[in-house]
């Protein structure tokens, strides 16, 4: 075990031995840089969200656009893909060949795009009831905070695709595994900026 | 063919304005528009010519080398730079026949004001900065590279995509008219359906996008690959304001994105997020829009306060005084730099205790600000100065750059903002403080680091003539501001009625004229230096007595930068290892260094963004789908690619290295009397009294 431990320069990932560490260690710091920007970003878009709950100009309001069963299921498909993604992480960390990795991968993926249809029936259900975002500031707020995280999730997704391709073709190197545990911190960011939403947007939008 | 091209059509053509409606104001309008035309044909004809394409590929446009890139940047800096100071000076043209009138047309006008700020702030002080950073950074913390080099180049092009941007919106149709802020509703689709504001969101948000990324880089590069030994507290003064200037790129470029992306939602889908009805609500664009600008106004101080603080122990010969105290000063500036923003809309109607607490916020900035003056001060104080032209740009920043630092104080009083918001007192402001504090940085920081970049030094001479023109340009044309606008002249205004602003606008104009001689200067001062380049040789690196480590290198350094990446014990390693009379130390074993490749990344995303920025201006929606899958598609087959790194062997390194050396051995060391003459070859003598 403190074999294991000394092997491993950042905790997430099992990289053998020589340069490729400190490059790695590198590169993840700095993806946890670029999420911070990143957070900042969801930030200020639930800080605009958050002024304008009240600009509903008489369109439609919180109550209109909540579907608490459907958030729900996205809620646990979302938290689900990034459970699976641990196990990735995990497998990858821990065992040598790519497929425990992929089969991992692969429920990640499946849930997220899960979660992507869902998220999709909400938007078009909303389109229905005419809570588009040209109708007020706070569905263009709505639309835009949603709509970026699901941008993000989409994002992610292909990032998988890419993923699952280079485990594909080079297996589970040094830099692949570094790919993927930067791709793992977004996945699991997503999640909580997941929570905040759900949270912030329909729980407190009908409380 | 109206689809194909979007709603882009020959009568957006600036070039046949003249043609069509021939007055001054097209006229002026047309000429810049076959300027870039002529211009863009003249560089790429020239290219041609010379048969360079293959060399501007393999050396410049796909390079990761963060010594070109910071090069790149000063060159897309210098080329903007011309474009400003142009409009710069056909303003203050037209300011003079101002008076019940003016011979631009009010549009024509608002445009100017409009793309002035924008060239001078994203495209000119921006790339500046970066480029110092990008060119400084590696050497000074002994790093072979950036942390990210391939990001650090599509960072390049990103930011060269605004520029493109910008510089197109000569050519096609007009730009936006809201000035460089873009104030929502004004420039949303309600007022101006287009194409202006969208020229300036997709230049904003793509060129923001590269800037955030080199905060990242930078602040990255800066926490890890410092030299083995160089502690926080041993880092140059100037990495210590470029990390401060990327933590606050880090934090404060995301406001501006999502500032223009929402702006852009406004606009193209409708959204109404800044619009006048339904629930839109203005104020989030002016706290967005300022939470990002206020703190740019340090992201561009920060880095001149560097290249201040080394010029200044550099040309004293004096260890920096208080070097903690500006470590913290600095610090201070960039957390305190996000608590001020609201001053910028003191009159739009907040509450007096909102005003209040960002007045003293405001003011308590300049107290950090004061301490750096005070530490520069102490350090010439005594010490033994050269006044070459670098000290020069110090000696005039010390005193307009004190003038702008006071004229700021008095404006963070709400009570006295509410006078004078909004005139021309405001635009005497910023304009004292952005160029004796930045601009002043950059030409005093080429004059040092030029001879590192390139091998020789700049004729000084020239130099300072060149110096006292700007010092002497600025104060004619921006200080007469300050009594304008305490008269009452609005800024941003087309025309003005009072006749006692005549005789201020006359010494403005005539400043403004001199600024461009100022600028020719900066030209000329290149260009005789070049033609001048044996004689000013300084191939050993060390022309100045330098403290820091990148004046242990060649110049130009090796691509690599350092034969052995040195160890560090103490401030100013470089000077240190003189005093203890060990420097160029030979290493006992050479090894191989491994670079990363070249790569087209940057230049696809310049493309690909400009082609995506150009669509959404002009809604040729399937340009903009092809560039954006570019993007992608381009992103994705590049990780499924093997890019083994190159590697320079042991033998190269050894060989080159061993050159240098026996160079420096056999060369005489200059001592600073005769820094500025012909005896200067790189290798000064140190005087270490004076000099710890």
């Amino acid at each position: 075990m403190s074999n294991a431990k000394s092997l491993n320069v950042h905790p997430g990932m099992n990289l053998g031995y020589g340069e490729g560490e400190h490059e790695a260690e590198v590169k993840v710091f700095g993806f946890w840089v670029f999420l911070m920007s990143d957070l900042v970003t969801f930030g200020l878009v639930f800080a605009i969200f958050g002024t304008m709950t009240g600009a509903t100009a008489g369109g439609p309001g919180p109550h209109d656009v909540t579907n608490l069963t459907s958030v729900s299921i996205q809620t646990a498909l979302l938290l689900g893909s990034s459970f699976a993604f641990s196990w990735a992480s995990l497998s990858m960390k821990y065992h040598e060949g790519r497929w425990r990795t992929l089969f991992y991968l692969s429920f990640a993926a499946t849930s997220a795009l899960g979660f992507l249809i869902v998220e999709g029936l909400d938007f078009m259900h909303w389109i229905e009831i005419g809570a588009v975002p040209q109708r007020s500031g706070y569905l263009s707020a709505l639309w835009a905070l949603v709509g970026l995280h699901g941008l993000h999730v989409a994002a992610g997704l292909l990032w998988v695709g890419a993923m699952t391709a280079q485990i594909l073709i080079f297996g589970l190197t040094d830099t692949v595994k570094s790919r993927v545990t930067r791709l793992g911190l977004y996945w699991h960011f997503l999640d909580i900026v997941w929570v905040g939403i759900f949270s912030m947007v329909f729980l407190a939008g009908i409380a | 063919m109206n689809s194909l091209f979007g709603r882009l059509s020959w009568s957006d053509l600036t070039l046949l304005d003249f043609f069509e409606n021939p007055s001054v104001d097209t006229a002026v309008a047309s000429t810049a528009s076959w300027m870039v035309v002529i211009g863009a044909i003249l560089v790429l004809g020239w290219i041609t010519l010379t048969r360079s394409w293959g060399w501007l590929w393999r050396e410049w446009l796909t390079t990761v080398d963060h010594k070109k890139i910071g090069i790149m940047y000063m060159i897309l800096g210098f080329v903007m730079f011309a474009r400003g100071i142009a409009e710069g000076v056909v303003m203050r043209t037209h300011q003079v026949t101002a008076l019940n009138g003016g011979f631009l047309s009010d549009h024509h006008w608002a445009e100017l004001f409009s793309t002035h700020g924008t060239v001078m702030i994203f495209f000119v002080a921006m790339p500046f900065i970066t480029g110092f950073m990008n060119y400084l950074i590696p050497l000074q913390i002994g790093a072979r590279d950036m942390a990210f080099p391939m990001l650090n180049q599509i960072s390049l092009g990103l930011t060269a995509t605004g520029a493109a941007l910008v510089m197109a919106s000569l050519v096609f149709g007009p730009f936006e008219t809201g000035g460089w802020t873009a104030y929502p509703p004004f420039t949303g689709a309600a007022f101006d359906p287009g194409p202006g504001p969208d020229y300036w969101v997709w230049a904003i948000v793509i060129s923001g996008l590269g800037s955030m990324f080199s905060g990242m880089n930078f602040a990255v590069t800066i926490y890890k690959l410092r030299a083995p030994g160089m502690s926080y507290m041993h880092l140059p003064v100037f990495c210590w304001t470029a990390l401060c200037t990327s933590i606050l790129l880090t934090f404060a470029i995301p406001p501006l994105t999502v500032a223009g992306l929402m702006q852009g939602l406004d606009r193209l889908l409708g959204f109404h997020f800044f619009t006048n009805d339904l629930g839109g609500n203005m104020m989030n664009y002016a706290n967005l829009f300022w939470m990002f600008g206020h703190p740019e106004v340090y992201i561009l101080i920060l880095p001149a306060y560097g290249i201040y603080s080394e010029l200044t122990s550099t040309f004293a010969a004096k260890r920096l005084y208080g070097y903690t105290s500006l470590v913290w000063a600095t610090m201070s500036i960039a957390v305190i730099s996000f608590c001020v923003w609201l001053h910028h809309f003191f009159t739009m109607g907040q509450s007096p205790t909102i005003n209040a607490a960002f007045g003293i916020a405001t003011a308590i900035i300049a107290v950090p600000t004061g301490v750096k003056v005070y530490v520069w001060m102490a350090t010439l104080w005594r010490g033994r100065i050269r006044f070459t032209t670098p000290m020069v740009y110090m000696a005039g920043f010390f005193i307009l750059f004190t003038i702008g630092g006071f004229s700021g104080i008095i404006l963070a009083n709400p009570a006295i903002n509410y006078q004078v918001h909004n005139t021309q007192f405001i635009v005497a402001h910023f304009h004292n403080v952005l160029l004796p504090g930045l601009l002043f940085a950059i030409f005093a920081g080429i004059h040092i680091w030029f001879p590192k970049a390139y091998g020789f030094r700049l004729e000084e001479s020239w130099g300072k003539v060149t110096a006292i023109l700007w010092i002497a340009g600025f104060s004619m044309t921006f200080l007469p501001l300050y009594v304008v606008g305490l008269m009452g002249y609005p800024r941003r205004s087309s025309a003005f009625e009072d006749p006692a602003f005549m005789p201020y606008m006359i010494v403005s104009v005539i400043g403004a004229f001199t600024l461009l001689v100022a600028f020719a200067g900066l030209v000329g001062t290149i260009w005789v230096s070049v033609r001048n380049r044996d004689r000013l040789a300084v191939p050993l690196g060390d022309p100045w007595d330098g403290r820091t480590l990148e004046w242990a290198t060649p110049a130009p350094p090796p691509h690599w930068n350092f034969a052995v990446i040195p160890e560090v014990n103490a401030r100013d390693a470089f000077a240190i290892e003189k005093v203890e009379g060990r420097p160029y130390v030979v290493p006992d074993r050479y090894r191989d260094i491994h670079l990363p490749p070249n790569t087209m990344a940057g230049f696809m995303c310049f493309l690909a963004t400009t082609g995506f920025g150009f669509a959404m201006t002009w809604w040729i929606w399937w340009l903009a789908i092809v560039s954006a899958l570019a993007v992608l598609v381009w992103l994705i087959v590049h990780s499924l690619r093997d890019h083994p790194h190159v590697v320079i062997p042991a033998r190269e390194v050894h060989r080159s290295n061993q050159a240098w050396v026996e160079a420096i051995d056999l060369a005489t060391p200059v001592t600073r009397d005769d820094e500025s003459n012909e005896r200067n070859r790189g290798y000064a003598a140190t005087d270490m009294a004076e000099a710890t």
